[in-house]
């Protein structure tokens, strides 16, 4: 029988490769291998909804077991591919198996950064990416009053919210001087520095931890980089993440802060692609290479690294974007802040209603919206087309931006 | 569970058993209907999950709130008086049967 296109990854962009793959008329084998027990399942919700208890088990899962059935898309979970032999184009998993691929696609995502600090490993300290991580915090939260959340990025801060809501006490440690350093300009990390205290949630920045101390095998308190001590009777540790490159390093493909991959989401063997929170690929709305996190990134790329596989052309020139929950904040971003040498607000700021656009050189990079999903949605058509926008007519609320989004190019 | 009936852009009609609670998106989405994007995963945020209700069950449907109007006012394909984002209708006996018509284009 002929070798399949094999898959190595099963979550968004596993999901949707799979699916892409059909419907690029590839009509050989599709087999899907993923080290989680379970068909891929929706992972934004789990530190918002899921982790509150709003959303159950049954509506996780991105398809129905049917959608794959139908269209002959074999899965194999709980099985890790082990190592990729590129000459005889064969992939191992952890029970020593050998599988032949035609094609083969690298969807391996990325897992928590650990602190690498003195008590991590004790019972009660958690981090949060998979549906099994939440799992198990929600079977600790009963006798959790005290959680001490490590990190104030997207995911420490919607845990922060989320746990907020079931009534526990919540401090967030972050070793930056504010919120989303990363990411977020510093007028957007003030507004969820107070949403978050609004809420009674300590933020404690500029606070490293050195060490997390147990009792009875058990967390209890975590130390400061400055001897300061937060009790805990439960832990999230939120730091960011690590693409995981290591099979795709150890056969020798290109890796850099990810899998390399070009705009049709080749490796540097192009029978070989990469897609979603692994790949680092060129990406214009950055200005450069970006290896981003996000379920836009890893569906709309996981799109072309079907049509390359397929034999299509595809390329990746999708604008990026992102969004976060926390409390009754839809936070949405498209584009980038980084390095904008103006902004404008638009909106009602003391409503929390606003978004926040970012120029460089006279051009439209990027929008901030709070409860502004309007806003969204015409920031990226704007930005994709490269729409001229001023700073003045961003922030005029009589300007009209649908009927400039929906002006034929110049 | 009750009865949905999707038509795809296509004219190919899906008759797909959805669990009360749920949207109609996720109904769709779950089974690979053609046509239903929900780039936002069901928060009203995209408008990639446009439909057309049928005349007979659109007045049976609470009434789209402000930020669903102004998300259908940034709808890919043309407005309608019967359009809808599918992450917000949810399903439930009273709606059995329910006919949505998706159009051809969610970008």
């Amino acid at each position: 029988m002929a070798a399949p296109i094999v898959i190595v990854g099963a979550s968004h962009a596993g999901a949707q490769l799979a699916d892409s793959l059909r419907r690029e008329h590839w009509d050989g084998g599709i087999l899907m291998i993923g080290d989680e027990p379970e068909l891929p399942y929706h992972r934004p919700p789990l530190s918002k909804d899921f982790l509150s208890g709003k959303l159950g088990e049954d509506r996780l899962p991105i398809r129905d077991p049917s959608f794959y059935a139908e269209r002959s898309i074999d899965t194999l979970l709980g099985r890790r591919v082990t190592a990729i032999d590129r000459t005889a184009r064969e992939v191992t998993t952890d029970d020593g198996s050998r599988l032949a691929y035609a094609g083969l696609a690298l969807v391996t995502g990325a897992r928590p950064r650990l602190l690498g600090v003195p008590g991590e490993q004790l019972e009660g300290v958690f981090v949060l990416r998979s549906a099994a991580d939440v799992r198990a915090i929600r079977a600790r939260l009963a006798a959790a009053e005290r959680v001490v959340v490590v990190g104030g990025g997207f995911i420490g801060l919607e845990c922060a919210a989320s746990l907020r809501g079931l009534g526990k006490q919540v401090t967030v440690l972050e070793a930056r001087e504010r919120l989303m350093p990363r990411v977020m300009p510093p007028a957007v990390s003030d507004f969820f520095l107070a949403l978050h205290a609004d809420h009674g949630v300590r933020i404690v920045c500029d606070t490293g931890v050195k060490e997390i101390l147990g009792k009875d095998g058990s967390v209890d308190t975590v130390v400061g980089a400055d001897g300061s001590t937060f009790p805990a009777d439960m832990v999230i540790v939120g730091v960011g993440v690590l693409p995981n490159v290591e099979l795709a390093r150890e056969c020798g493909l290109a890796c850099d802060n990810g899998i390399v991959v070009d705009e049709r989401a080749r490796t540097s063997d192009p029978s070989i692609v990469a897609a979603g929170d692994c790949a680092n690929h060129p990406n214009r709305f950055f200005g450069g290479r970006a290896r981003l996190e996000s379920v836009q990134n890893a569906t709309d790329q996981a799109r072309v690294a079907a049509s390359t596989l397929a034999g299509g052309d595809a390329t990746y020139d999708a604008v990026p974007w992102f969004w976060s929950d926390q409390y009754d904040i839809k936070l949405q971003m498209v584009g980038t802040s980084h390095a904008y040498d103006r902004s404008a607000i638009r909106g009602d700021v003391a409503g929390r209603r606003f978004s926040t656009f970012y120029f460089r050189d006279g051009r439209l990079i990027g929008t901030d919206s709070l409860n502004s999903p309007v806003d969204h949605m015409l920031s990226r058509k704007l930005i994709g087309a490269g729409t001229p926008l001023t700073p003045e007519q961003a922030a005029d609320a009589g300007f009209d931006l649908r009927a400039l989004s929906n002006a034929p190019k110049a | 569970m009750a009865k949905v009936v999707y038509i795809e852009p296509n004219g190919n009609s899906r008759e797909i058993e959805v669990k009360e609670g749920w949207s109609v998106m996720e109904g769709a989405v779950r089974n690979g209907v053609e046509g239903i994007v929900a780039e936002c995963g069901g928060t009203c945020s995209c408008a990639t999950c446009h439909v057309y209700v049928d005349d007979a069950y659109y007045a049976k449907l609470p009434p789209p709130d402000d930020i669903e109007r102004a998300m259908l006012e940034s709808a890919a394909a043309e407005r309608k008086p019967t359009s809808r984002l599918s992450c917000q209708i949810r399903v439930s006996d009273k709606i059995a049967g329910i006919i949505l018509r998706i159009p051809d284009r969610q970008y």
